[in-house]
């Protein structure tokens, strides 16, 4: 089993991902850093991705499409946040317009991929959130609408006199 | 980036809506009670039509539903809409899931070579 772990954490809005290969660690590195190997795994099955601009560098952008089904074209755009290879990469990855500029109302989601040596394979952490403008613990809070009642209910037995 | 997620859109919209203390703060108090739009504003140091706007926001994203009853305007929460931020995350989680599973075969199977 490739996966150790999926830790969806709904409090934080987190996922964490990680996984083992028995791959040396520049083989993994080389999925991430080589367009034409990135394009194999990207896009979910009858999905081919095809990558255009890939500047793994930091600041620089990682453009791509996907072609569904129907021939509908689904575009995207990494924006680099910084590069250490083969150990760690860290980008936003938004949906892009067919010019390959992000939507605007479109969510963001960070991605740190993280590569250490590990048992002559490699162990690759991913931990990804989605970007918002504003303080995202916050939004949080609010939880569902049963953590809501929750709350206020506890509130309610420490006011109670 | 998730291949058939129902409406980017709205997830991002729900979570500016939740980003701004009022607003989390009028959810809070439509989740107990279903209050009217004047009962809210009352809550405030901020004037009806400032209360209004965010109660607009909230409605846009889908958090809250505003209902006429007589001459008021009751507003009320929408669970199934709180509850497509955590759903958004379990469709991050499962994408990426499968993206790993496509690296470790392609590693498997020396197709990336």
């Amino acid at each position: 089993m490739t996966i150790t772990s999926v830790e969806t954490d709904y409090d934080n809005l987190t996922v964490t991902l990680i996984a083992h290969f028995d791959n040396p660690i520049d083989q993994v590195w080389e999925l991430w850093s080589d367009p034409r190997k990135l394009e194999l795994w990207w896009g979910p099955p009858g999905y081919p991705a095809s990558v255009q601009k890939h500047d793994l560098r930091a600041g620089g952008e990682v453009t791509y499409s996907m072609t569904g089904p129907d021939g509908e074209q689904h575009r995207g755009i990494w924006r680099v946040a910084s590069v250490d290879p083969p150990t760690s990469l860290q980008f936003t990855d938004a949906f892009a317009d067919s010019h390959h500029a992000p939507l605007a109302d479109a969510p963001t989601s960070n991605i740190a991929v993280r590569l250490v040596e590990r048992d002559g394979g490699t162990r690759m952490e991913l931990h990804m959130t989605f970007e918002t403008r504003e303080d995202m613990q916050q939004i949080v809070d609010t939880g569902t609408v049963d953590g809501l009642k929750h709350a206020i209910n506890q509130m309610d037995s420490l006011l109670a006199p | 980036m998730v291949v058939g997620e129902p409406s980017p859109q709205v997830v991002d919209q729900v979570f500016r809506a939740l980003a701004d203390s009022t607003r989390r703060d009028i959810l809070r108090r439509c989740a107990v009670d279903e209050p009217s739009v004047s009962r809210l504003a009352q809550a405030y140091p901020m004037s009806f039509a400032a209360v209004q706007k965010h109660v607009a926001t909230l409605e846009r994203a889908g958090l809250v539903v505003k209902v006429r009853r007589g001459r008021e305007q009751i507003v009320h929460t929408d669970t199934a809409a709180v509850e497509g931020a955590r759903q958004a995350l379990d469709e991050l989680a499962a994408t990426w899931r499968g993206r790993v599973e496509r690296m470790s075969n392609l590693l498997a199977t020396g197709g990336a070579e």
